[in-house]
């Protein structure tokens, strides 16, 4: 397997959050009933006509903005033409050779699996990924296979559904670069507010040309065209695969043929779906029902002063100005939800992003795995409050987390109340503490011994008692010093 | 002009007569439905909505008694070609494709008329999607011309032209990719105006080829055709191709003489070979008449319209074989689907039974100049000359207002002459392919008879937007002749 490189292009379909269609009124809305979402237009009825949704270019300026692509001022729409049920009109309308963004750039970090920062953190390295082309295009409707019978059924909910084709360049050489990648444009078009990035509802999808080369090789390999990698585990997964299965074809004297495969991430393998001598003619040519679309340089311009700030600078202004590392900056960031989470949580207590971090990284994004951080009942202030007064010495660590989960089960983000009707506050009256120090010394007399006799280990276990004494509302801290002052006296 | 039969009176003269509570929208209803039922031989109707007909004749009777009239067409019957699609009346586009389809939405020149007062009678038969030149290509039989039915009316819009004609109803639309309004008006004695290309709403308008196509009227006068074409055009949101532009009021251009205008005959189509001698003698008389009228004639030239036939035979196609993708059976329309039936087999079975001989040559002619490789020889190609053409025009009117030529090289030919050479059936529209390839309008206006007593038509071309001019022009050249007075002798 060794003295192979994998060389990976990806092609994104990114379906942009306007509220209606590219050419028609209905709604984008997911999970209407089937068919809910459809009018004349978008079934492709006899004598309707397109008319292009302004938001559609609005959005894809914006990321040819973000992706610093040159953008073109006449913009044609094309006729891509192929039959298949799910296309209502038999072509979908589509962009050919006028993209509107072209000459891009996004500059990832990779995760080094090889290496591993101090904190035990896997290392990361910089990589500028081209981006080929962006275009403007319709979604097609979806066939849906009904077991054990002999038709299908078509729903033109998603016909018409408007989308963005990003292509790269064949710049990246690794599973673990095309995942980096994608990750990134994710984030990006989240950022933007054009796209969900919801994988699973399809939002964001992707396909990969994948070829092998012997290293320092100048000319690429046959690339396979693999599909249906919906998750960044199959995009990793599948694109292994699909090297390690063209590595082995060639040391065993084959050769690899174009053709595009579909992935099948369940059972780990890929099948043929198309040959090259199979694909499609698909004559596109101009559509006449569309006059091209007009982008000036003012318009430009006031997409790019609007254009909000992006997760890769953010995560850099996470590091530079809150001290994170680098690594916890990006994890935040790979969804801006959870870095706009993290940072009003900072707002409501700015001394401590780092603790904020870790518990945005290790409590907040488990819990919110399934559902995102909008609208999760611990809200960043109650998050940022409470982190506040564990820094305050007001609760514990050990009490901060019950906290977080009472918050959760009781639906209630008012971490002040609630630490007053549980009365979790620490103990911080000096009588009540050193009772209760006091009482513990004169029950453990031979450990008092043992550290006055220097035997530090017993600290612990006797500040643990006085803890247990009083119910875990108290600072450690505190406990140790006054043991340690009544000790030394 | 008192013993000019109702059925054959113009828009003006009946609207009028409405006006003055001569007649009522029910009676010329009445009188439409009932000439309809006798001339069914003639082949122009495919549906007919006779009960929807009646409530809106009704409620303009009322309207215009409330004093509420809608205006000049309020209650006046018309039709529609079949072209159009029409909310809950069966609408086929000449096409056994479309068998059974009724459309779930009105086309925005069906609303417009609908707002205007009209009453819809029914749909107009014509060449299946619009491809043909003598309405021999639809699937539901041959529409034959009032003035001899052994021959044809014209087409595509050949319904329309021989309803016009024939007295069926007042006004009606056709629709013109390569002459299909034009030539069926020169063939029947009718007057046909195709408006500039952006004038009229192309929503719901079945496409046949996206970048020709246009809606417009027939009618049995100018006056009536302007009246007609005031309703129907202006800017449709739904139609990114149609142009924000006011519309002029076409009835004060009728007002204007002709003196000045400067009219532009193009050598090139009065030189063509297979210009019927009766033809041009008909069209030169008309030419000196607007001479007359106080007109000047200036000869200009054309030189790239003689390749335009090669280029509208590719553009035609190659849209025309993308625009009928859509027609698979699968969401509307019958479906040929036997047991086993693979969908490839669903889809070559569905189209192959269904769609006729020329609609299935043009898709095929369409697919090969839009293949890979071919692209640039033919359809690239095409839309250079289409380019040149529209620059010989655009010069050309720089010297002059509107240019006169023929409308069709010949009167109505004889059903099943032409049927089995599709070129000679091409030729039939020679001169008014140029206008549908350059945007411009276009009008044919009758300018004579035959000895045989067949309809000859005049065409007026113009700049674009320049409708005006080509009202102007054909209704003073129609005032100083009774061509238009003249119908065909019908029981």
């Amino acid at each position: 397997m060794t003295g192979y490189e994998t060389v990976i292009g990806l092609e994104v379909h990114v379906q942009l959050q306007t509220r209606t269609k590219i050419f028609c009124g209905c709604s984008t809305q997911f999970g209407a009933l089937p068919n809910e979402n459809t009018c004349p237009v978008c079934q492709g009825h006899p004598g309707v006509l397109p008319v292009l949704n302004r938001m559609v270019a609005e959005y894809a300026v914006r990321l040819g903005v973000a992706l610093e692509c040159s953008i073109r001022g006449e913009n044609v729409f094309a006729r891509k033409q192929y039959f298949y049920p799910d296309l209502p009109k038999g072509y979908q309308i589509s962009q050919f050779d006028t993209p509107i963004c072209e000459h891009g750039t996004l500059t990832v970090s990779v995760e080094d699996e090889t290496k591993r920062g101090k904190g035990g953190e896997l290392a990361s390295y910089e990589k500028t990924v081209g981006i080929t082309r962006i275009h403007m295009e319709e979604d097609a409707g979806k066939n849906i296979h009904v077991q054990g019978q002999q038709y299908s059924l078509v729903d033109y909910n998603r016909a018409g559904v408007p989308l963005l084709e990003v292509v790269s360049e064949p710049d990246l050489r690794s599973s673990a670069e095309a995942v980096a990648y994608l990750k990134q444009l994710r984030s990006v078009v989240m950022a933007l507010g054009i796209c969900d990035g919801n994988m699973q509802e399809g939002s964001f999808r992707c396909d990969a040309n994948v070829s092998v080369r012997k290293v320092g090789a100048e000319k690429l390999g046959t690339r396979v065209e693999l599909k249906n990698i919906n998750s960044f585990r199959f995009v990793q997964q599948g694109i292994e695969h699909e090297a390690r299965r063209q590595i082995e074809l060639l040391e065993s004297g084959g050769t690899v043929v174009q053709e595009t495969r579909g992935y099948d991430g369940e059972k780990g393998e890929s099948k043929s779906q198309r040959g090259k001598e199979e694909a499609h003619d698909y004559r596109y040519f101009p559509d006449p029902d569309l006059l091209p679309l007009m982008v000036d340089e003012a318009w430009i311009a006031r997409v790019k002063s609007s254009v909000p700030e992006l997760p890769r600078a953010r995560a850099e202004r996470f590091v530079s100005a809150l001290g994170l590392s680098p690594y916890d900056a990006r994890v935040l960031n790979e969804d801006q939800d959870v870095a706009r989470y993290f940072e009003d949580a900072v707002k409501s207590h700015t001394n401590n992003a780092k603790s904020v971090a870790n518990w945005v990284i290790n409590e907040v994004m488990r819990e919110t795995k399934e559902h995102g951080v909008m609208g999760f009942v611990v809200t960043p202030q109650a998050l940022g409050t409470m982190v506040g007064m564990i820094d305050g010495g007001r609760i514990s660590g050990k009490i901060a987390k019950e906290l977080f989960a009472l918050m959760i089960s009781e639906k209630r983000a008012d971490p002040e109340a609630l630490v007053k009707e549980r009365g979790w506050e620490v103990v911080r009256d000096d009588a009540a503490l050193e009772k209760a120090v006091d009482e513990v010394l004169a029950k453990h007399a031979s450990e008092v011994e043992k550290l006055r006799a220097g035997k530090t280990q017993v600290m612990g276990f006797l500040v643990g008692q006085t803890i247990k004494a009083l119910g875990g509302k108290v600072d450690p801290k505190l406990v140790n010093q006054m043991i340690q002052k009544k000790v030394e006296k | 002009m008192t013993d000019i039969p109702l059925h054959f009176r113009s828009i003006g003269e009946v609207s009028t007569m409405l006006a003055e509570g001569k007649t009522s929208s029910a009676e010329l209803t009445e009188l439409c439905l009932a000439r309809i039922q006798v001339h069914a031989n003639l082949g122009a109707f495919l549906a007919v909505d006779a009960e929807g007909a009646r409530v809106q004749a009704k409620a303009a009777d009322e309207r215009r008694k409330a004093g509420k009239s809608l205006g000049a067409l309020d209650g006046i019957p018309i039709a529609h070609k079949d072209m159009l699609c029409t909310q809950g009346i069966p609408t086929t586009a000449g096409s056994r494709i479309l068998e059974g389809y009724v459309p779930p939405y009105d086309a925005t020149v069906v609303k417009r008329w609908k707002d205007s007062g009209t009453v819809l009678l029914g749909k107009l038969n014509q060449d299946e999607f619009g491809m043909g030149s003598s309405t021999e290509n639809s699937a539901y039989g041959v529409t034959r011309n009032p003035w001899d039915v052994k021959r044809t009316p014209g087409g595509s819009s050949g319904g329309t032209s021989a309803a016009i004609a024939a007295g069926l109803c007042f006004g009606a639309t056709g629709t013109d990719t390569g002459g299909s309004i034009r030539q069926p008006a020169a063939l029947t004695g009718t007057v046909g105006f195709k408006p500039t290309y952006g004038r009229v709403s192309r929503f719901g308008c079945i496409a046949y080829a996206s970048s020709l196509d246009q809606v417009g009227p027939v009618a049995r006068t100018v006056q009536d055709a302007g009246l007609l074409l005031q309703a129907l055009a202006g800017f449709d949101p739904k139609d990114s191709t149609s142009i924000d532009r006011a519309v002029p009021d076409y009835s004060a251009a009728l007002k204007r003489d002709v003196r000045g205008m400067k009219v532009g005959i193009p050598r090139e189509f009065m030189e063509m070979p297979g210009l019927d001698p009766e033809v041009a003698a008909a069209v030169e008389g008309a030419v000196k008449a607007l001479e007359k009228l106080g007109a000047s004639v200036v000869k200009v030239s054309l030189p790239h319209t003689r390749f335009a036939g090669a280029s509208y035979y590719v553009i035609a196609p190659a849209e025309a074989s993308s625009n009928l993708a859509r027609y698979d059976g699968l969401r509307f329309g019958p479906r040929r689907e036997p047991p086993k039936a693979s969908l490839r087999d669903v889809y070559e079975l569905t189209r192959g039974e269904l769609f006729g001989a020329e609609v299935k040559r043009r898709i095929l002619l369409g697919t090969y100049v839009l293949s890979a490789g071919y692209y640039d020889a033919y359809y690239g190609r095409a839309q250079k000359v289409r380019t040149l053409i529209a620059r010989d025009f655009e010069d050309a009117f720089k010297s002059v207002d509107v240019i006169a030529c023929p409308t069709t090289p010949t009167a109505a030919f004889k059903l099943g002459e032409k049927t089995q050479d599709p070129v000679q059936m091409y030729l039939s529209d020679v001169f008014t392919l140029s206008c549908n390839l350059a945007g411009l309008p276009g009008l044919s206006v009758p300018c004579g008879f035959t000895t045989s007593k067949l309809p000859i038509g005049l065409q007026l071309l113009g700049r674009p937007f320049g409708e005006e001019a080509l009202l102007q022009a054909a209704h003073a050249y129609e005032q100083s002749t009774d061509w238009h007075h003249q119908h065909p002798e019908l029981p």
